[in-house]
């Protein structure tokens, strides 16, 4: 490894120093306030160290990881999504009595596993990244285990995961059965030469169990409610963004080596995901009075919708693709904010009841609400418009117009049980109010500039997309 | 620029009636007078400016173009002509109105609730003059949001569920315009190599005759939601009887003329062969429309259901002159869409004052209204008047010319239409009767208008006669536009 290549894996380096960081720290029993602060700043080193290496970018270091400008684009977004998280969680955990420390080496690690993801070019190192991303995560979203929900919920994302594990594992050994190889660059070249590619087939169609697992895609979402249910709010928001959008990422680098969409079967199977998805995601949803329940079958949908745009496997496509994660993850982050700020010390603020009639009590985080709500509905002004519009184009460009129509009726069906929230908000306010929280001052306004700044962003990626795109469009070019 | 600073002016406006209000809940009612007001007087200034260029056939006034997203040639750009002006024209007066009539009707959230007015008011204008198809649906989805506010926040005690069903029923139509809108520019994008949205540069765009078919159906079924024409009016009723005044107002005057600005602006001039091969149908739906509204409207006991089900027959006037592929029909159209958005909108008012003193919508508890309030009684009978299309005032010429035009293309569906004015008759006197003649009902005393409310019904009264009697100046207005359409 010379230089350079240790120079564009400083990122991933500085994000495993974190966790470290952060055990030492509870090692000399620091504060939750000073483990807070040092994981914020660790965050910023490893933006620091992106900044650092950008220049020499793209790098391969063979075999195991390329960092490129798709690896940077997606690891950004990540750690970006993983800063808002951890923020959340001081307002979310200061005030419980689980201990939430060992709660920030988790959070790191499962970064970590995430980021590995989007810089993956070979097997093993996907699993890797993989297995560090479950396994944190198993221990994240049951990590309030006093909770019934939060047992239950981690019990069968673990169960779950393992067992999808294993499918990827078969997978896999198939692939390699039929390739002879691990890489990504040279399974593409093998298939290209060998004229039948069964065994390829069986083994992607076995690994897309996996990843339609972690993707909660339909038919392997069923874990996707209960798990949004029962984790923590802020590790909700967590699995959400971050673990999505590496297993996102990886797919589409999957993808695009081996050229996947050239195969019509493979094309029928992401299509009948795709519009399984946003049909059972979104019908699911419509009667839901838990907003975190709620949020897991949009999710469902989203993911369904995002995948039309995977479809098509062209250039527009995959920039499609990276602005409705970026759309779709600062919303989802500014949702489980409002979530985690309000949620008191016994109960997460889970129930449709207990936002009705915010408008009167608490304005701004209404009004961040509706907009990202606004947002995920896909209404102009808010950059979840601008995604949708994006994906929309990808499809009609490819005239894929069956999971266009699907997507365009469904979501018309998700703008019902966004408005039902929104409504909800505005409501007349209920009798019953609770007693607003005391917070660390420092954390609580931070926290509220966190929310509003992810406003402001979805308005401005709303109306002047222009420069994301472009700046996207700079990334992806980085190969 | 200037049309920039007409739509920037609401929406300034609308943040400032917002974050005034906090300090004083009677600013932003003066607020949202002022911009409205401001909007008018240029408005008015503009039609004074281009009162002589108006005449020429697809001639624009003012055409202003700024990139925005350049990378899918995306466009900002705004442009007037002689349909646009007349549109902004009926925009800002009714906006005037709106506000008005809100003065006293709002109790709470006032900052809020003009917020929201003011961004619908922007989003019509946004529609009314935007020239990039993407722009154009952008607009056609904000003024949806805040619309869907002042339902679901100030209406009545049914709103929930009246919001729902107007936002969903309106986006479902505007998505399906979105896919139209992209397959057209991908199309253009084929045949030329350039993508663009401008909707002069996807004006020459000529789509093979199946999928074209398809296309215009998007476009088509957006603007007959919003129209509405009948298997999709079922949103109309609910909304209109549940929204605020004002918001019943805005709806029945200025959103429903946005469908019909989008089939005149757009289906005609992007698909005119389709277009003409659909013509039959769409007319045998407006006059189905008109027969079918005016005969619910003759059973409704709800004051403001009946209003909008006439809304419902009327717009099937303008669809089926549109379709009649003749000038003068269209200059009926046009003749239409402002008359029925002053007279409706006058009717609609007259619903909130009494809402407003009687607490009901119920005709049944009203009657004898006359004797208490005179002023009122005498408003109330020009406006159904106008609205069963009596001579003199504005409805007549544009029911008469609508009917002339069609019935030089399709004798059976004209004669079909027309009945549809007896029709209105019966349910404009049935309201009359059971709501201000007839035995006194109520017993509590009743003022009648108050000098803001006199103000609003004159302004309302003398505008509808003036159409009425001269209607030359706006059939001049449009003629360049009108006879661009058919030149071709």
């Amino acid at each position: 490894m010379n230089e350079l290549q240790f120079e564009a894996l400083l990122p991933f380096m500085v994000l495993a120093a974190a966790s470290m960081t952060v055990i030492l720290l509870i090692a000399f029993r620091m504060s939750h306030t000073v483990i807070q602060v040092a994981a914020f700043l660790m965050a910023c080193s490893v933006i620091l160290a992106m900044w650092y290496v950008k220049d020499t970018l793209p790098q391969t270091i063979p075999p195991l990881f390329v960092v490129d400008g798709f690896g940077a684009l997606f690891t950004g977004m990540i750690i970006f999504s993983m800063m808002a998280v951890g923020l959340f969680s001081y307002v979310y955990f200061e005030e419980r009595e689980e201990n939430p420390k060992e709660y920030y080496i988790l959070l790191f690690l499962a970064t970590l596993g995430a980021a590995v993801l989007t810089i993956s070019t070979h097997f093993i190192s996907l699993f890797i990244g993989l297995e560090v991303l479950s396994v944190s995560l198993y221990a994240l979203i049951a990590y309030l285990r006093n909770r019934n929900n939060a047992v239950e919920s981690g019990m069968k994302y673990l169960v779950l995961a393992a067992v999808s594990s294993a499918f990827l594992l078969f997978g896999m050994a198939l692939i390699y059965m039929e390739t002879g190889s691990m890489e990504f660059e040279r399974i593409a070249q093998s298939i290209k030469e060998s004229s039948s590619s069964v065994l390829f087939n069986m083994g992607f169609g076995i690994m897309i169990v996996a990843i339609g697992f972690k993707l909660a895609l339909v038919p392997f979402h069923l874990w996707a409610a209960d798990v949004y249910q029962g984790a923590p709010a802020p590790v909700t928001a967590f699995i959400a963004t971050v673990s999505k959008i590496g297993v996102f990422a990886v797919l589409l680098r999957f993808a695009l080596s081996v050229n996947l969409q050239q195969y019509p079967l493979m094309i029928t199977i992401f299509s009948v995901i795709a519009m399984a998805s946003m049909i059972v995601g979104n019908l699911l949803a419509l009667r839901q009075q838990n907003i975190k329940r709620l949020m897991g079958y949009s999710s469902i949908a989203h993911f369904g919708y995002l995948l039309v745009a995977f479809l098509p496997g062209n250039a527009a496509g995959v920039e499609a693709a990276s602005f409705y994660l970026l759309a779709y993850s600062i919303t989802l982050l500014a949702v489980f904010g409002v979530v985690s700020v309000l949620s008191t010390r016994m109960k997460d603020a889970e129930e449709l009841a207990v936002y009705k009639g915010l408008f009167h009590r608490q304005p701004i985080l209404t009004a961040v609400l509706t907009i990202s709500l606004l947002s995920l509905a896909g209404i102009p002004l808010t950059a979840g418009f601008i995604a949708k519009f994006f994906i929309l184009a990808s499809g009609v460009q490819q005239n894929l117009w069956l999971p266009v129509l699907v997507l365009v009726i469904t979501s018309v069906m998700g703008l019902y049980y966004y408005l039902r929230v929104v409504s909800t908000l505005f409501a007349a306010p209920s009798s019953a109010t609770i007693a607003a929280k005391s917070l660390h001052p420092f954390f609580s306004v931070s926290t509220y500039l966190a929310l509003i700044v992810m406003m402001l962003l979805l308005c401005w990626l709303g109306i002047f997309p222009g420069r994301a795109v472009e700046g996207i469009r700079e990334f992806l070019l980085i190969r | 620029m200037i049309l920039v600073w007409l739509i920037a002016i609401l929406l300034i406006g609308g943040v400032l009636c917002w974050l005034l209000a906090q300090w004083n809940k009677a600013l932003s009612r003066w607020i949202a007078l002022c911009a409205t007001a401001a909007g008018l007087v240029i408005a008015v200034w503009l039609c004074l400016q281009y009162k002589d260029a108006a005449g020429e056939a697809g001639s624009w006034f003012i055409n202003y173009r700024l990139n925005w997203i350049p990378s899918f040639g995306i466009s900002f750009h705004l442009a007037l002509d002689g349909l646009s002006l007349v549109l902004l024209l009926l925009t800002f007066f009714l906006g005037i109105l709106s506000v008005l009539c809100s003065w006293s009707e709002i109790k709470e959230k006032h900052g809020f609730y003009f917020f929201n007015l003011l961004w619908t008011l922007a989003g019509i204008c946004g529609v009314f003059v935007a020239m990039d198809l993407f722009l154009f649906y952008f607009f056609w989805e904000v003024m949806l949001v805040p619309m869907y506010f002042l339902i679901s926040i100030w209406g009545d005690s049914n709103r929930r569920y009246a919001s729902y069903k107007f936002f969903l029923f309106t986006q479902a139509g505007g998505l399906l315009m979105l896919l139209s809108v992209l397959a057209l520019y991908f199309i253009h994008a084929q045949q030329t190599g350039i993508y663009s949205f401008d909707y002069f540069d996807l004006l020459h765009t000529s789509p093979e005759a199946s999928s074209a078919k398809w296309i215009m159906m998007g476009f088509l079924i957006a603007f007959m939601v919003k129209l509405p024409v009948v298997p999709f009016h079922n949103w109309l009723p609910d909304a209109h009887s549940e929204a605020p005044t004002a918001g019943s107002l805005i709806l029945a005057g200025l959103l429903l003329k946005t469908g019909a600005y989008g089939i005149i602006r757009f289906v005609l001039t992007l698909f005119p062969q389709q277009a003409q091969a659909f013509a039959w149908w769409a007319m045998l739906l407006g006059a189905i429309g008109i027969l079918y509204g005016a005969f619910l409207a003759f059973a409704q006991t709800d004051l403001k259901r009946l209003i909008a089900y006439t809304s419902v027959s009327h717009m099937g006037f303008v669809l089926l002159g549109i379709f009649a592929f003749n000038e003068i029909a269209m200059q009926g159209v046009i003749m239409q869409i402002l008359t029925h958005g002053i007279s409706t909108g006058a009717l609609f008012i007259i619903a909130g004052m009494l809402k407003e003193r009687l607490h009901t919508r119920d005709i049944n508890r009203m009657g004898g209204l006359w004797t208490a309030m005179p002023f009122m009684g005498g408003a109330a009978m020009v406006f159904t008047m106008a609205s069963l299309g009596l001579p003199m005032l504005g409805n007549f010429i544009a029911e008469f010319l609508i009917l002339i035009g069609a019935f030089s293309v399709n004798i059976a569906l004209t004669v079909l239409a027309t009945l549809g004015l007896i029709f209105s008759a019966c349910y404009a006197l049935r309201m009359m009767q059971k709501v201000f003649l007839g035995p006194v009902s109520v017993a509590a005393p009743l003022k009648d208008l108050n000098v803001r409310e006199w103000v609003m019904m004159s302004a309302l009264t003398i505008s509808i006669v003036v159409l009425g009697l001269f209607p030359q100046p706006v059939i001049d207005m449009v003629k360049g536009v009108v006879s661009g359409l058919f030149v071709s």
